[in-house]
């Protein structure tokens, strides 16, 4: 549905966002992550037209965004970083403005409202002018000016920001059943809300993208991704760190901790991945009946990945040598 | 053409109610009823009544005068207060060609202050009442000053592309309307003749709206008056979009 070729925005002789490319199919949900002035919106505002690129192409759908940006805009839905709404308009007139504008006319206008409202739970608000709502509530309404087309496509900078729990779970659960039918985008800055909601994320830095993959495929390029944590009582540390030592796609294995009563290693694969890591280790424990304390296989951590990735050069440096 | 139609009109009738949203539109007739009623009646200025003459020449000579502060006030807000807000983004991303925004607002501002001016008719009823006017200069004079109205509003609505800040987009407005006043004002022009050819002084004053404006209040509806204003509210809406597309570039 969104096809991103090759996309170049410069201010000036500051490259903000630099070749990107990337797909989006219906069905998939697509987080956006990067740090602060990584061109996360400046990427967004491309997709939805509201800025023109230096160079490359969009295509949402059959339509280009230079060529036919009415035809393009039609598909999509757009919820900008600050979530602006008119603060001089009631939720209502709001809605109906977004849903006009949009070409929804007659009965077909009651129901788009009448559905919004009741996904975003505005009820309670819908006569209140914008300016005289929460912060949550405005958002929430912006959201769903967003969606009253019931758009193909869905581009959302920072959806959740500024809500409570309660509304980010609220918000996160809409993203995540609408995106079995849409092709969505959104850019965040909560590591376990791609987690929760995208199939597919994206992380990008200084403009390029530096990672693309599912979620899980990210957490495996974390440092610490399949290193196994043994605690093992009534043998030596040293005897269980050289048996472990000659298992066959092993790193290294550090002694964490050791006493009269066990001892406590850590085990770091060689490779990322380590499926038969888990079953040699367990084949040794069996061989040498050892008691077991403790066994735990580490999960990456997406925080990891994301802060070695998008470090500032002089940091990311010293960190690869080490 | 339809869905262009619908895509102003849908535009203006939200502008039309942001006017009404608030006290603002009320606070605004009011003043401008109140400037023009005095301005208009005064002994020491417009002298309607001391003239004895069945005529609204002493409440058109003001309109030009009074508009350069009113109307930037209607107009500074037309695009500024959407940069500020951020409400633009939200705007220009909607299925509409930006032109079309741009002409829906202008229209509802302009149709805003063709109201303020309606709302004059007791001036027309008193001049009825008391004498017997010649109604042809009245209503060249009405459609006049709605095509002045019209100039300055598209003028404010380059300047308030221009910034964010209202201030900013009025006072630039008002020295903009300004000049337009000035080129074509008698005392003015009667200074520049001393020293500069005829011919320059009068391109000069052609490109004021008092030359043009005068033309209507003496009842002559000339194509000539009507395609300058038109013109300048084209040229001014043509500005607009070019900054609001730079400014999206930049």
């Amino acid at each position: 549905m969104i096809h991103v070729e090759k996309l170049v925005k410069a201010f000036g002789p500051k490259i903000a966002v630099n070749r990107i490319s990337f797909q989006v199919e219906r069905g998939e949900v697509l987080g956006f992550l990067g740090p602060n002035g990584a061109g996360k919106s400046t990427t967004m505002r491309m997709i939805t037209g509201f800025i023109p690129p230096t160079e490359g192409q969009v295509r949402v759908g059959d339509h280009n965004i230079i060529d036919q940006p009415i035809h393009a805009k039609r598909l999509m839905g757009y919820l900008p970083e600050s979530a602006p709404c008119y603060p001089d308009m009631t939720v209502h007139g709001f809605l109906d403005f977004a849903a006009e504008i949009r070409g929804i006319r007659g009965g077909d206008r009651k129901r788009a409202i009448h559905r919004v409202v009741d996904l975003c739970f505005l009820e309670s608000v819908l006569h209140q002018s914008v300016d005289t709502l929460s912060k949550g509530y405005r958002h929430r309404t912006c959201f769903a000016q967003s969606i009253i087309h019931d758009p193909d496509v869905l581009i959302m900078d920072e959806p959740t920001d500024g809500l409570d729990p309660n509304q980010k779970h609220e918000v996160r659960g809409i993203i995540k059943r609408m995106g079995e039918k849409k092709a969505i985008i959104f850019s965040t800055h909560i590591l376990e809300e791609v987690e929760a909601v995208c199939s597919r994320a994206i992380i990008i830095d200084r403009g390029e993208i530096v990672a693309n993959g599912t979620p899980d495929e990210l957490k495996n390029r974390s440092r610490n991704a399949g290193t196994v944590h043994l605690r093992i009582g009534g043998v030596s540390g040293t005897m269980v760190r050289e048996k472990l030592q000659q298992l066959s796609g092993v790193e290294h294995v550090t002694l964490l901790s050791e006493d009269a009563t066990h001892a406590e290693v850590s085990v770091k694969p060689e490779a990322r991945e380590s499926g038969s890591l888990g079953e040699q280790i367990s084949d040794l424990i069996h061989r040498e009946s050892w008691r077991i304390l403790k066994l735990n296989r580490q999960e990456g951590r997406l925080d990891e990945v994301f802060r070695d990735i998008t470090k500032p050069d002089t940091i990311k440096e010293g960190g690869k040598a080490a | 053409m339809n869905q262009t139609r619908s895509n102003i009109w849908c535009v203006l009738k939200r502008e039309w109610k942001g006017y009404f949203a608030t006290p603002v539109a009320f606070v605004f007739i009011v003043i401008f009823l109140a400037l023009i009623g005095f301005f208009t009646f005064s002994s020491q200025l417009g002298q309607f009544f001391e003239r004895e003459e069945a005529s609204l020449s002493s409440f058109f000579t003001w309109h030009p005068w009074i508009y350069l502060f009113l109307v930037p006030s209607v107009g500074m807000r037309l695009w500024s207060e959407e940069r500020r807000q951020g409400t633009m983004e939200l705007l220009l991303t909607m299925p509409v060609a930006p032109w079309h925004t741009i002409v829906g607002k202008f229209l509802a501002s302009w149709a805003f202050l063709a109201l303020a001016l309606l709302l004059t008719f007791p001036v027309v009823f008193t001049t009825g009442y008391l004498g017997d006017p010649d109604y042809g200069p009245i209503v060249c004079g009405y459609i006049g000053s709605i095509f002045l109205a019209g100039g300055y509003l598209a003028v404010s609505s380059m300047t308030s592309a221009l910034t964010r800040n209202q201030v900013i987009s009025f006072i630039l407005s008002v020295v903009i309307c300004l000049f337009l006043i000035l080129a074509g004002f008698p005392p003015v022009t009667d200074m520049l003749i001393q020293w500069a050819p005829g011919w320059l002084v009068d391109t000069v004053s052609s490109f004021s709206v008092m030359t043009h404006f005068f033309s209507f209040q003496r009842g002559v509806l000339d194509s000539r008056d009507i395609i300058f204003f038109l013109s300048l509210i084209g040229f001014c809406l043509f500005t607009t979009s070019v900054i609001l597309r730079s400014l999206r570039t930049n």
